[in-house]
């Protein structure tokens, strides 16, 4: 097996693969990131064929590791550094408990953070995205950690992942060496990964106060509206992965949460609307 | 890289061992401790110990993981133990719940999946009445499986509760009816000690007896290292809480028919883990417990299954322990046919 040590924020893995490619891609993609040479990781993650033969004829990387689900569906050699990414997010969904993991994108300013939360096709990812162009931190596309002791949100700035439409309307704002292989026709459709700004991994430590959450909506005109504690609350725990994992840390981390954190519904219908609506909130929290 | 599951089984028996051990070394234990499901006792093993940095906060999360699994399952078997009381019969929790239920040193850092009870087979029906009106329902809705289950198996067909997505097994005897060794579940159930909270657990020789049972004669040897120190704790609890515990081990391992499998177990649990066991229940060393061996660590660094051919050499064997040859046939001819 080739292998890869990674570190994305708080968390280090370590890649092992059948197949160099995946890796060789991982490496380039992830060339700023610090990388640990001294063996230690909080996470394996397994690619590898998903019956032996399938080494050679018609690759597929079946996605395993120290935490795994019974039926994940495996992607052909081609996809592997989706299927290298997806083995990360696996682990983390599963395994971490150092924080609340929402399923949410996250940018920060002056140390404060908002936070993107919302179903696939939200646009949370692209958002998160345009605006880390325009003088935001991004702190990641995928999870935001939040700290159940202090309240802080820690950064996870993995590659960001650009779906479909997505992929054209960033191209047209972030220069083309920043972005990794287009793979047609995966699950999700298609998908090209984004290296984040320099300064994105160069600050994955510095940790940021959440002050802003919205659930944007993509397609709808332009609108804010406001939502109850409860229903934010139960969204919440429908978007965090380890919040039934966590127990009565994961209660008091999340309703400490809604208490303190501004909250609004966002519909938007083009990235500058968004914009828009986004530094119209902003300019007015305290 | 690590070939087998050594390091796990040496960090268990003798925590000094992982001193010597680099960044490369822990983050192999750590991968083999995971996959057999044995991150908890082994974090809990480690306490105390001068662990480097970098570890600290993986062994932090699996004891306040385990710590979280050990207070779900007592609230199953709390929530079962509510359902079940109009019944007035006893229920004997099993494995894992009843390993914390009792508060044993098995319990400690202990994964646990499913709720395992037993009931006596007379009061079957009642009680599987008695879950589904309380807001348990069937998972595998297949006539052949729950044919199957009612009639040759030592459980009902595994219920899901509707709410809180927990699996309760509801056993009347502890190994399934067509198997070879035939463990006597009346004396299991009239033997069986008393919780404050009305619950019951085994007797200490019968608990063990029921891991023994589980390891050598139900499965595949999955699992089986977390199933070796299971027996490893038991055994060293109760032998040094009861001078009298080997006679009436042995007892007790007679009418279960039992004995060659409580002898095998105590030789790997003493080869593994260093288990101080009674020379004369464990026996002489044969050729197979080697065998046995090389099932039980079939594990790399990375955390992977190796060793095919003894792992499907356990497996088949697994099914021939639990069926007579014709049997079998039918049993895989109609899981064939339906694909």
């Amino acid at each position: 097996m080739h292998q890869l040590y990674l570190t994305v924020g708080p968390t280090r893995f370590r890649l092992a693969s059948t197949w160099r490619q995946p890796l060789d891609q991982l490496a380039a993609l992830y060339k700023d990131y610090p990388t640990s040479q001294d063996g230690y990781a909080d996470f394996t993650v397994r690619l590898e064929p998903e019956k032996p033969w399938r080494r050679y004829i018609r690759p597929s990387v079946h996605i395993s590791g120290d935490f795994w689900l019974p039926d994940a569906a495996p992607l052909p050699l081609d996809q592997s550094l989706l299927a290298a990414e997806m083995g990360m997010n696996l682990q983390m969904a599963l395994g971490w408990r150092r924080h609340l993991l929402l399923h949410a994108s996250s940018v920060e300013k002056d140390g404060k953070a908002l936070l993107m939360t919302g179903l696939s096709g939200s646009g949370k990812s692209t958002l998160s995205a345009m605006l880390a162009e325009k003088g935001w931190r991004f702190m990641g596309d995928e999870f935001a950690l939040l700290n159940p002791d202090t309240g802080m949100v820690h950064s996870f700035p993995r590659l960001i992942s650009l779906k479909n439409e997505a992929i054209a309307a960033m191209r047209a704002i972030v220069p083309e060496n920043r972005f990794g292989p287009l793979m047609k026709g995966t699950p999700k459709g298609d998908i090209r990964h984004v290296m984040p700004p320099l300064d994105a991994v160069n600050k994955m430590k510095d940790v940021a106060k959440p002050a802003l959450l919205l659930f944007p909506r993509f397609g709808h005109d332009p609108a804010l509206r406001d939502m109850g504690k409860s229903e934010i609350f139960v969204r919440l725990t429908q978007a965090s992965t380890n919040y039934v994992a966590l127990g009565e840390t994961g209660f008091r981390a999340l309703t400490r949460f809604v208490d303190t954190v501004p909250t609004k519904a966002m519909d938007y219908q083009s990235g500058d609307q968004a914009e828009e609506l986004i530094d119209s909130l902003w300019s007015k929290l305290p | 890289m690590m070939r087998d599951a050594r390091p796990l089984v040496d960090a268990l028996r003798d925590p000094e061992t992982v001193l010597s051990l680099d960044g490369a070394g822990w983050t192999n234990l750590i991968s083999i401790a995971r996959a057999e499901s044995l991150i908890g006792s082994l974090a809990h093993r480690l306490t105390g110990m001068a662990v480097p940095e970098q570890v600290r906060p993986i062994l932090k999360d699996a004891i306040q993981a385990t710590d979280l699994a050990r207070q779900q399952a007592l609230w199953e078997a709390d929530c079962a133990r509510r359902a079940l009381a109009p019944l007035n019969s006893k229920v004997v929790l099993m494995k894992g719940t009843a390993y914390v239920a009792a508060d044993l040193d098995a319990g400690v850092g202990r994964s646990i999946g499913d709720l395992d009870i037993m009931v006596a087979q007379d009061s079957l029906s009642a009680v599987e009445e008695a879950l589904l009106d309380a807001g348990w329902e069937w998972v595998k809705p297949d006539p052949y499986d729950d044919q199957y289950y009612r009639e040759h198996m030592h459980e009902l067909p595994p219920l899901i509760h509707r709410e809180r997505d927990r699996m309760i097994d509801v056993h009347h005897t502890t190994l399934p009816q067509t198997a070879r060794p035939t463990p006597d579940p009346q004396a299991m159930l009239d033997a069986a000690v008393k919780l404050d909270s009305g619950l019951y657990v085994m007797s200490p020789a019968d608990m063990l007896l029921h891991s023994v049972a589980h390891l050598s004669a139900d499965g595949d040897l999955t699992g089986g290292l977390r199933n070796l120190w299971d027996i490893d704790r038991l055994v060293r609890q109760f032998s040094e809480a009861d001078e009298q515990f080997w006679i009436v081990l042995g007892v007790r391992a007679r009418l279960h028919h039992l004995e060659p499998h409580l002898a095998r177990a105590l030789r790997l649990a003493f080869r593994l883990y260093d288990t101080p066991v009674y020379k004369y229940r464990a026996g002489q060393t044969k050729f197979t417990d080697y065998l046995y061996i090389r099932r039980l660590l079939a594990r790399d660094g990375w955390g992977r299954k190796t060793r095919k051919f003894t792992r499907q050499a356990f497996y088949i064997r697994s099914h021939w322990l639990r069926m007579p040859p014709l049997m079998l046939a039918r049993h895989l001819w109609a899981k064939w046919r339906k694909g």
